[in-house]
């Protein structure tokens, strides 16, 4: 390599702006995050039923998020190039682990006891490894990929994602296929390749029934029918969609959502606290989240397209559809467009795992940001 | 950066960051719209569908649930307790908070030493359906004892409570147990005809007597309270109250200490007597005996217990005073003495020999006399109506019978409450059976013979009186013939929803009118009345005058007798006895003897009291039902005449007998 990445700092920018990029943060990004969070604490708060317990918690896992965020930031994006694939390898290699001896919890193989780290999910790393490795892959081949390369690219994800969906945990393995989606689009294949895929997929899915286990079939059908089994499969989604009808244009008022504070909402502080939001602030509440949302992501692939070279591109851009995917598949499934998969809502449910990964998803792309050789 | 590789297309940076922008721009536009996707979802539930999601909304918080009103208590005259409520302690479990339900309930059965009975009770009560937490109860009624138990040991029994409930109380047990009537645990269909919303609080609903015909009023209307409730049902505030109305309190014409007296001189024996206030109609005393203890179906009662009630010959569930049917015998006589005099077709004159045999003309089938013997025809000798009463006298109205026109005599009857209901607040009384030639026609298939005259002249064939009828027409003798209709409510602190009195009284008038036509060619004088009255004084008082001279109860109730009573004897067959065969109550099974009847009234002249006394299978109606209704009338009236004789000066100033009070009360005093 002849030029090593060198910091550079565009010039008649503000003080503040200037401090900002010294610990190589973007502030628009940093900004919109933030306030996502706070709206999260807000709206948790709520959920919450003053529990002080789950706010200082929950702070406690944002201020841990953006912390590894701001640290992800720092590195040079040439390691992450570098060790995007010995990050995949063990991601993948913990996913193969995680099958054969991983701990059950709920009736799914998903979390890795090792000596001396916390209990984790594997399938957590693959969320960031999978569009990382997929752009190292792609980061010295000419783009748009030759079929051998768009094939080992698909490859790329489709096999963590099998493993993701073989534990079973749908939700995740949406995710990094999402990602993995992502990358492989955003490197020019001809838009045709991408429909022919949908069009198989559409075509495949009797199959993947065949693959499914029966919770996940149930949760298909009660997507298909929730009045099927009203109290049993039926009853999240037939709660979470009264509590955002009931909410009406303004919302019944924070802290005033008789489904969530009555508890007739399941799941109301975690995966469905959209519904929380939808029934207390009303449409207004949801659609100022998913502006946020929406600002967050334009930022993020603004600055991917500004990045410098083809991993940049490539790995913010997967990164930043990692994060629409959850909100979109969590939002969507929440208000019955799709069926109940255990995917959070991105820095707004309570829960630290998805903080952390998403918030280092966004430092790295700080640091494809930041770390410049103009 | 570039090099190092020797790709086979070599890489163009400037095209593909070109390309890269409009590929992001490209997806940001789809990711743009599928957040568009999302807002138009949301449009659809929160604006277009918001009105039915608010609802449901709604229904999930707000619950209404029904406050049960407190019961109304039952009163008798004196102002004594027959029914009231008491605030038990009962064990209650539920399922969903236990740790383990099945040792929660055998833990609980160990420290309450709970029965087999009661254990079986318990799996039944919990293998019905419910809604989720709702409690099940354990025991019913717990000692202090058992409260202490259950407390000390609270810790180790998670989803046991001791809760507090109201329950009736009989403080009488078996004495009041078929006037009174009980409530029972309500079981399906005891609704049916109710509104079953006014139930939704409630637990009990009563059965039989008062408590039965009364149940509306007794009821009350249950509150409702709009509760906020969360997912588990537990309230979490409450939104609005509206109290329940609790029942009304009612007052009873009956007289705790006559029914003790009546329940007294009937014993062991089986049996009833129904004593009624000629003047008002009013039910002083209405004792059925064997009985049962209705404060065992309030607190629980075992299969065994209940099916030891249930199959017992002796019936003690059978209120035999309103529903028990039975032929009136030879207290049917003044009766059909009365039709003759008002058909015309004899007076007080008018005298037949009585050889002890009575034969229709051109029949060889012989009625006999009560005294017949095989080898002594028996008969009473030369006979007139006053003597056909109080010696009882068969054949004098065999011969009556035999000359009145069909259907006359239950015609005439039909006036003393025969046949019909009269009564206006029995729950479940007997209209009994009044036959006339229509009945026989649909009920046998055959014309009325002239024989069934000559049977139903002395109270046998087909007919069929209650004791409460028996009751209602000596009390109508007593009246000289002004039926009122018998009634048990005295007083309600406001009118009651089930005392649609004028109705009664109508629908009654009209069933009565239909006998009319034949009833009367003559008006009954006034005369006509105070002679049948003597000669059943005659019953009674007619003593020391020699073979086949004195009144036939006058022997057993009649000599030390310190005040004037009408009465009339009667024994009813149960089973048909062949011509010319001897009852030999030996011989017979202790079910088919005789019934012993004997109905009265005294004073004579100025009537307080007029009592009915079956003695079901007892034999004799003078020598066993007399003493009975002796029994009952000297407990009512002796004390009344100490009290005249003791108090001639304070009279002036006391206060009169207490009337009946309230509204109701006075509009009960109808004419009939």
């Amino acid at each position: 390599m002849a030029q090593d990445y060198i910091r550079t700092m565009p010039v008649g920018i503000s003080l503040a702006r200037r401090k900002l990029y010294d610990v190589h943060l973007d502030p628009w990004l940093l900004l919109a995050l933030a306030v996502v969070g706070v709206f999260g604490l807000v709206v948790l708060n709520s959920a919450a039923h003053g529990d002080r317990t789950i706010l200082n918690n929950q702070m406690l896992r944002l201020g841990v998020a953006f912390g590894a965020m701001l640290l992800a930031a720092q590195v040079n994006p040439r390691v992450y190039l570098r060790w995007s694939p010995a990050l995949y390898v063990a991601g993948l290699t913990m996913l193969v682990v995680v099958l054969v001896v991983g701990t059950t919890a709920k009736g799914a193989q998903r979390w890795l006891d090792l000596p001396l780290l916390p209990r984790f999910q594997p399938s957590e790393i693959m969320k960031l490894a999978v569009p990382l490795a997929i752009a190292w892959y792609l980061h010295e081949r000419p783009l748009p990929p030759s079929w051998r390369d768009l094939g080992v690219s698909i490859a790329l994800f489709t096999v963590p994602a099998g493993l993701i969906f073989l534990q079973p945990d749908l939700g995740t393995a949406l995710l990094v296929a999402g990602g993995g989606m992502a990358v492989v689009l955003l490197s020019g294949v001809r838009w045709r390749i991408p429909l022919a895929g949908m069009g198989l997929a559409v075509a495949a899915a009797p199959l993947l029934w065949l693959a499914m286990r029966d919770y996940q079939r149930g949760r298909v059908l009660t997507f298909l029918d929730p009045e099927r089994d009203p109290l049993g499969d039926g009853w999240n989604i037939i709660q979470s969609k009264t509590a955002l009808g009931s909410g009406g244009f303004a919302g019944k008022g924070i802290g005033d959502g008789t489904q969530s504070q009555l508890e007739f909402l399941p799941e109301s502080r975690t995966d469905f606290i959209i519904a929380v939001i939808g029934e207390e602030l009303g449409l207004i509440g949801v659609t100022l989240l998913l502006a946020l949302y929406l600002v967050v992501v334009t930022r993020a692939l603004l600055i991917a397209v500004r990045a410098q070279d083809t991993f940049g591109r490539l790995g913010a851009g997967g990164l930043t559809l990692v994060f629409f995917a959850y909100v979109f598949v969590n939002i969507a499934m929440v208000s019955g467009l799709l069926p109940v998969v255990g995917v959070p809502l991105p820095l707004v449910s309570y829960g630290g795992t998805s903080a952390i990964t998403l918030l280092v998803g966004f430092g790295i792309v700080m640091a494809i940001h930041t770390h410049r050789r103009w | 950066m570039v090099d190092g590789h020797k790709p086979p297309r070599t890489k163009d940076v400037e095209h593909e960051q070109a390309a890269f922008a409009s590929r992001t721009f490209a997806l940001l536009l789809i990711l743009a719209a599928l957040i568009c996707v999302l807002i138009a979802r949301m449009v659809y539930l929160m604006v277009f569908k918001h009105d039915d999601y608010r609802t449901l909304s709604e229904e999930n918080r707000v619950q209404t649930v029904a406050l049960a009103p407190t019961r109304g208590l039952i009163y008798d005259r004196n102002g004594v307790l027959l029914a009231t409520n008491r605030t038990v302690f009962s064990a209650f479990v539920i399922a969903e908070r236990t740790k383990d339900l099945r040792t929660t309930v055998a833990e609980v059965a160990t420290l309450l030493e709970l029965s087999e009975d009661e254990l079986a009770g318990i799996s039944d009560r919990l293998a019905t359906p419910r809604r989720p937490l709702a409690p099940v109860l354990l025991k019913l009624n717990l000692s202090p004892r058992e409260r202490a138990v259950l407390e000390v040991n609270g810790h180790r029994l998670h989803g046991v409570q001791v809760r507090p409930s109201t329950i009736r109380r009989y403080p009488f047990d078996a004495m009041m147990a078929h006037v009174v009537g009980s409530v029972r645990r309500i079981a399906d269909g005891d609704l049916a005809n109710r509104d079953a919303r006014r139930y939704r609080a409630t637990q009990f609903i009563g059965k039989h007597g008062v408590e039965a015909f009364y149940e509306t009023s007794l009821h009350g209307e249950p509150g409702m309270k709009s509760v906020e409730v969360d997912v588990r049902g537990s309230e979490r505030r409450e939104l609005s109250r509206q109290k329940p109305r609790n029942g009304q309190n009612i007052t009873l014409h009956l007289d705790s200490r006559l029914q003790i007296a009546a329940s007294a001189a009937l014993g062991q024996r089986r049996g009833a007597v129904v004593a009624i206030e000629p003047a008002t109609g009013g039910i002083i005393a209405m004792a059925s005996n064997p009985s049962y203890d209705p404060n065992l179906f309030v607190t629980g009662i075992s299969a065994d217990q209940y099916a030891e009630l249930v199959n017992s010959r002796t019936a003690p569930m059978v209120d035999r005073a309103t529903r028990g049917r039975y032929a009136p015998g030879s207290t049917f006589k003044p009766i059909v003495g009365l039709a003759g005099l008002a058909l015309g077709i004899t007076d007080w004159e008018r005298t037949i020999v009585d050889n002890g045999e009575f034969r229709l003309p051109g029949r060889r089938r012989a009625y006999r006399d009560w005294s017949w013997k095989p080898g002594n025809s028996g008969g009473q000798g030369v006979v007139d109506l006053r003597r056909a009463i109080y010696r009882s006298s068969n054949v004098y109205f065999y011969e009556l019978g035999s000359r009145m026109p069909t259907d006359a005599m239950p015609d005439f009857a039909a006036q003393f409450g025969y046949g019909r209901v009269s009564s206006l607040d029995v729950a479940g009384a007997d209209p009994g059976i009044l036959p006339d030639s229509e009945w026989k026609a649909g009920y046998r298939g055959e014309v009325w013979y002239p024989g069934d005259n000559v049977n139903m002249a002395i109270g046998q064939g087909d007919l069929l009186v209650t004791p409460l009828q028996l009751a209602t027409a000596v009390a109508t003798i007593a009246n000289r013939g002004r039926l009122v209709p018998p009634r048990l409510l005295r007083s309600s602190d406001a009118p009651l929803a089930e005392y649609a009195h004028e109705e009664i009284v109508r629908v009654s008038a009209a069933a009565l009118a239909e006998h009319d036509a034949n009833a009367q060619r003559r008006e009954l004088q006034p005369e006509d009345w105070e002679r049948m009255v003597d000669a059943m004084e005659d019953v009674v008082h007619r003593g020391n005058k020699g073979y086949r001279q004195n009144g036939t109860a006058w022997a057993h109730i009649g000599r030390d007798i310190r005040y004037r009573m009408a009465g009339k004897s009667g024994t009813a067959q149960v089973v048909g006895i062949a011509q010319g065969e001897e009852y030999n109550e030996d011989e017979l099974d202790e079910y088919q003897r005789k019934h012993a009847w004997f109905m009265a009234f005294a004073p004579a002249d100025a009537p307080q009291l007029a009592v009915a006394v079956l003695m079901e299978n007892g034999g004799g109606g003078s020598s066993v039902a007399g003493p009975v209704a002796r029994e009952v009338l000297d407990a009512y009236l002796l004390p009344r005449i100490a009290e005249e004789a003791e108090a001639p000066l304070a009279q002036a100033n006391a206060p009169g007998e207490p009337r009946a009070t309230g509204e109701s009360g006075d509009a009960m005093s109808g004419r009939s």
